[in-house]
């Protein structure tokens, strides 16, 4: 299917009046994580996926998809919303009490699309490590995604799930990074430096793709070449450069709006700067 | 006291090998996973009959929790196999958020529990497993006696809906329980009738319970002595019944005293019916290096132990 780039703009700027919506409501939550990656979750949702908003847990002859750095929820919870997951109203209860939309992703509350809870970081490339497995086992030759933050790989458990995949030829794979640069407490460089993430990966025994995960042509562009190259003996890895709080001017590049929320004046700044054809929840 | 006799002296995890080959064969969803240590997980036979089944995962336990929490979504049964220290206190958090809080179907198998693993030492005896696990809502705990239990166990927890955590061990000791049993989570095995005091025994304490049961059998002192091999959920009824009738208790487990099965019938007895209690159980410490026999007199864990506790809590309830 050949990707509308328009359209699928047109919808990463809804998802992006969401996400700071959503925040500004609770008066928490990451919009800066969440705006960089509005775009990979529209693609994915809008572009890349077979999926079934009819939601089952085993997903059987459906891509999966896995949030690693479960923070970025909001982000997530407005394509699950958008693409007919539920009812798009409910995106007002995030973070609320009584809500299944939960600060971190969960299945606890039973909200449709979540596989497993996410938020305590490092664990979602085992998980879809598992998943992958099962999809062999059970001869479904559908695709597992997953999303992580680049400060995420300063956990453990992320090289134990990078040394496994190519060992076992989990090549049913394709994980992304989002490789924005920023942490809590500041730059990655400063924090605890990634060093060359290409060369790493590479090394493991990945096969390595890089993009603009803020240019729509050229994220759909390495998400088709990454569905591609699947089944090729090799777990795939998208390192996938954005700009923390892309779209919002104010919120751009810096780690200060890790886990800010605007307050009204300036969540009536981000908005104007945010216009699309769509309606707000 | 009922008579208990023995031909074999076997592992429980030999139970547990036995118990995944039986599952395998029975459903075609269970698959294993295994952290460098096929020999002592006893999963050799699984292997051999189900190599495609079989997940060789290396020394990385916080993966392996992840992806045995993947593998139930596409419906596989996984049973991780490592030692109990590094089946929990490693990866706690893999556990409580991908396996507990996620509500997967997860099978924690745990081999080398408590201090009878002996020689490795503290390092590798873990004694908080028991309360570590309890703790996360939505987890059954078991921890059975002998190489039969563990081996009925296994196969019951694969046709079980939930994740649970398995606990056996390394030393060989007696088997005495029926090697057809029925193993029903969460039902507690009456082991002897009595009416003077209700042991609470499980793991390998059960045996040392038998055996101090025919020591205080010769004091005059008669004992009830129940399995509780379901930590969790506990059988409230079967020693709220018990209790009511004998007026004290002694619980016996290889476990630390803070957080063990101990702690979980004190703290229904507590809400229920307050009931002089003693725990045999290791006091808050770790363990060393040692053989079996000698670690489990040395830290008060073996049939002695549970005489003097009979008697104590005996004196107690006179009062």
């Amino acid at each position: 299917m050949k990707p509308d780039i328009e359209k699928l703009t047109d919808i990463a700027t809804q998802v992006r009046r969401d996400i700071v919506r959503m925040v500004h409501q609770c008066q928490s939550g990451h919009p800066g994580g969440s705006l960089g990656c509005a775009d990979y979750f529209t693609a994915l949702y809008f572009h890349v996926l077979k999926h079934n908003p009819d939601f089952n847990m085993d997903g059987t002859g459906e891509d999966l998809f896995f949030l690693s750095n479960g923070h970025i929820s909001a982000a997530w919870y407005s394509v699950l919303a958008r693409s007919g997951y539920f009812e798009i109203k409910e995106l007002s209860t995030f973070r609320k009490i009584n809500s299944r939309v939960q600060g971190h992703p969960a299945t606890h509350d039973h909200l449709p699309g979540i596989r497993v809870a996410s938020g305590s970081l490092g664990q979602g490339l085992s998980v879809a490590i598992g998943a992958a497995l099962a999809k062999k086992l059970n001869g479904d030759d559908r695709l597992v995604y997953t999303l992580h933050g680049d400060g995420e790989l300063q956990e453990g458990q992320i090289w134990e799930a990078a040394l496994f995949a190519p060992h076992n030829k989990v090549d049913n794979l394709i994980s992304t990074i989002d490789v924005n640069g920023q942490q809590i407490d500041g730059p990655t460089d400063r924090v605890l430096s990634l060093g060359n993430l290409h060369a790493k990966w590479e090394a493991f025994g990945w096969d390595v793709l890089e993009t603009n995960g803020n240019d729509m042509e050229a994220l759909v562009a390495t998400l088709d070449l990454a569905k591609s190259r699947a089944f090729k003996g090799k777990p795939i890895m998208i390192l996938m450069h954005t700009n923390m709080g892309h779209g919002v001017d104010f919120m751009m590049g810096s780690h200060k709006w890790h886990g800010v929320a605007p307050n009204d004046e300036q969540l009536a700044a981000a908005l104007a700067q945010l216009t699309c054809s769509t309606q707000d929840y | 006291m009922k008579k208990y006799t023995f031909t074999e002296k076997k592992d429980t995890r030999s139970g547990f090998g036995a118990g995944l080959l039986a599952a395998g064969k029975k459903n075609k969803n269970v698959v294993a996973l295994c952290a460098d240590l096929v020999g002592s997980l006893k999963m050799e036979a699984f292997i051999k009959e189900f190599p495609e089944r079989f997940i060789q995962v290396g020394i990385s336990e916080a993966n392996m929790m992840g992806m045995a929490a993947g593998l139930t979504i596409g419906g596989k049964i996984p049973f991780t196999g490592t030692f109990a220290n590094f089946s929990t206190g490693r990866v706690y958090d893999q556990i409580r958020q991908s396996i507990a809080y996620s509500e997967k179907n997860v099978k924690i198998c745990a081999s080398h529990a408590g201090l009878t693993l002996g020689e490795d030492g503290a390092t590798h005896q873990i004694l908080e497993d028991i309360g570590m696990m309890k703790m996360l809502p939505g987890m059954t705990v078991i921890n059975p006696c002998d190489y039969n239990q563990t081996k009925a166990a296994t196969e019951a927890i694969a046709e079980f809906e939930g994740p649970v955590y398995l606990r056996f061990g390394r030393p060989v000791i007696p088997i005495f329980t029926d090697p057809d049993q029925e193993f029903i989570i969460g039902k507690a095995w009456m082991v002897n009738e009595g009416k003077d005091v209700s042991i609470f025994a499980t793991g390998h304490l059960v045996w040392e319970a038998i055996l101090a049961g025919e020591k205080l059998a010769e004091l005059g002192i008669d004992a009830e002595i129940i399995n509780i091999h379901t930590i969790k959920p506990l059988d409230e009824a079967a020693v709220l019944k018990s209790v009511a009738k004998t007026g004290c208790v002694v619980s016996a487990e290889e476990h630390n005293r803070i957080g063990g099965l101990g702690d979980s019938i004190a703290q229904l007895l507590v809400r229920n019916n307050p009931t002089p209690q003693e725990y045999v159980a290791v006091d808050d410490s770790f363990g060393e290096s040692g053989k079996p026999a000698e670690l489990m007199a040395k830290y008060h864990l073996d049939c002695d132990a549970i005489v003097a506790a009979v008697q104590k809590v005996i004196a107690r309830k006179k009062k």
